[in-house]
């Protein structure tokens, strides 16, 4: 259990400092590194919770592909080794990102939440399985986020595409 | 001292070997690890220079050591007594992490494979994807070194390794899909226990893809343009010198190690076979496996970056996607039928398939225009 603490406060404070990094530091590249950085302390933190399934799709999907596409379009912008520069939207991002803390930090202070006491199902890949493809599961939602994200994709060929 | 006799017999293991303790399981696979991954590696670089001077009709290294057996060691060597140069308008935070973070993930991925039945460090129940979600983590490490270095011909590798890391990943994870239905199971152990045919026969389609995306995610010949020295210098590694050039040597052979036991452990059942122990029939289809990889490095032309994405698109992710249909319908209505039929079709439906995707590759598509003087050809 003691190893278990402190492994969840280094990954607590990876991460969170990892993220204050990302919207601190100047250079762009470095931040996006840091988000990596964010991410994976973030899967580490579902292993903790004995989520492997879950931590594995988040190394995947968020180290593995979504940091790549970011860092390939930082690779794209000119002049990234100084990118942000701080321009007159400072206030108003500030405003409403304090706004938008508020509201989180209110949803989650007052929601009760459902706590279950038996021990975390493992191996958890079957369940999961059965939950999202099984009958009398998530299946509807499932096929309705597939066909959201490849209408997105389409929508990005069409916005990009060559016009001849 | 029990652990070291056990060690040294290896035939006939406890599932639990060595012991419940969760430290000395931690510390004897590690050490295993490493040894199993730095004497591959060296053997490797040997192997490769050997055989493809054999295949070109040179001789190769021969003079260091029994059939310059210690070449690699002396290659080591010199290496690591360089200078170390870091590029003055460099971002050393960056360039100096760049070989750490490109070298960790692949030690990670051994983790999972099994060299014996129940010898493997950690055998998940999501070892599969924990294989591909940690080789793509290497590929931040390739970009670092790119930008770091700030290097145009650094930059143009690091650009390429994107493209190709996005594009391979998709066929890889669904060509696997297919032993994963088969198997019903992530954990590799579990795969390779289930294997009572070997999977190339049940799944050569899969097979087909997986080689050639692993490769190209690996940046083996021919998809080794982002290193191309004829083009690009020497890519991502350019201005890399002494022992972080030799991190990075180590991290290519080492996820070609890595492929090779992949491979082995998903299609060709891994530790399973008969009359020899098997650590050593692992150890032989590795090798095996890596010979078939060098054997297509010698062999196939160096593609180019759009040949490269349209082989990726156009080719491989049809090909999985078919493969994991028919794989799917197969699992749901076949199960009671004798397996050696469903071998011969599945290798008949795979010979079809790749010939007709070929023909239709060949007609226009995935050739690029070449504009001359006004005038088009293709």
């Amino acid at each position: 259990m003691i190893a278990q603490n402190i492994s969840f406060w280094i990954l607590a404070v990876v991460c969170v400092g990892a993220a204050l990094a990302v919207v601190s530091l100047q250079n762009v590249f470095r931040a996006a590194l840091a988000l990596v950085l964010s991410f994976l302390a973030v899967a580490g933190i579902y292993i903790l919770l004995s989520a492997e399934f879950l931590a594995v799709v988040q190394v995947l999907i968020y180290v593995g592909a979504i940091s790549v596409i970011i860092i390939l379009a930082i690779m794209m912008t000119r002049e990234y080794q100084h990118g942000s520069p701080s321009n007159k939207l400072r206030v108003p991002a500030f405003i409403v990102s304090l706004t938008f803390l508020g509201l989180v930090l209110y949803g989650i202070v007052n929601t009760s939440w459902n706590i279950s006491g038996s021990a975390p199902a493992s191996p958890d890949t079957v369940l999961l399985a059965g939950k999202l493809f099984g009958s009398g599961g998530y299946v509807l939602p499932v096929e309705i986020s597939g066909v959201l994200l490849l209408a997105a994709v389409i929508g990005a060929i069409a916005l990009v595409r060559n016009k001849k | 001292m029990t652990v070291l006799s056990n060690a040294l017999l290896l035939t006939a293991l406890p599932s639990d070997w060595p012991g419940n303790n969760f430290w000395l399981h931690l510390v004897v696979f590690a050490v295993i690890i490493i040894a199993f991954v730095l004497s591959f590696v060296i053997g490797f670089i040997w192997l490769e220079r050997r055989a493809m001077a054999r295949m070109q009709a040179r001789l190769g290294p021969n003079r260091v050591g029994p059939f310059g057996l210690l070449q690699p060691i002396a290659d080591a060597i010199k290496v690591l007594i360089k200078e170390d140069i870091i590029p003055s308008r460099a971002d050393k935070l960056v360039y100096w992490l760049a070989p750490i973070i490109a070298f960790t993930p692949v030690m990670m991925l051994f983790a999972v494979i099994p060299f014996s039945n129940g010898a493997v460090l950690s055998d998940l129940n999501v070892g599969v994807l924990y294989f591909v979600a940690v080789s793509s983590i290497s590929s931040v490490g390739v970009f670092m070194a790119g930008w770091g270095s700030n290097n145009k011909y650094t930059l143009i590798g690091a650009m390429r390794d994107v493209a190709s890391v996005v594009s391979y990943e998709i066929p890889i994870v669904i060509s696997l899909v297919g032993v994963v239905l088969l198997a019903g199971s992530m954990s590799l152990n579990q795969i390779v226990q289930a294997q009572n045919i070997p999977y190339i026969l049940m799944q050569p389609l899969g097979f087909v893809v997986f080689f050639l995306a692993g490769s190209a995610e690996i940046n083996r010949a021919p998809f080794d343009l982002l290193e191309a020295d004829s083009e690009i210098v020497a890519g991502f590694h350019t201005e890399y010198s002494g022992m972080k050039f030799a991190l990075f040597y180590l991290v290519e052979y080492a996820e070609a190690l890595a492929l090779s036991a992949i491979i082995s452990t998903l299609f060709l059942a891994g530790w399973k076979g008969p009359l020899l122990p098997p650590w050593l029939w692992f150890l032989t289809k590795v090798i095996a496996v890596f010979f078939v990889i060098i054997w297509v490095r010698t062999t196939v032309p160096r593609v180019r970056i759009d040949q490269l994405m349209s082989f990726a698109w156009k080719f491989l992710l049809p090909l999985a996607l078919i493969n994991l249909v028919i794989t799917a319908l197969e699992v749901l209505f076949w199960q009671g039928f004798t397996p050696w039929v469903s071998v011969v079709v599945n290798i008949a439906i795979t010979v079809v398939l790749i010939l007709a995707w070929s023909r239709m590759l060949k007609v226009g598509g995935g050739r690029v225009e070449i504009v001359t003087g006004g005038e088009t050809k293709s």
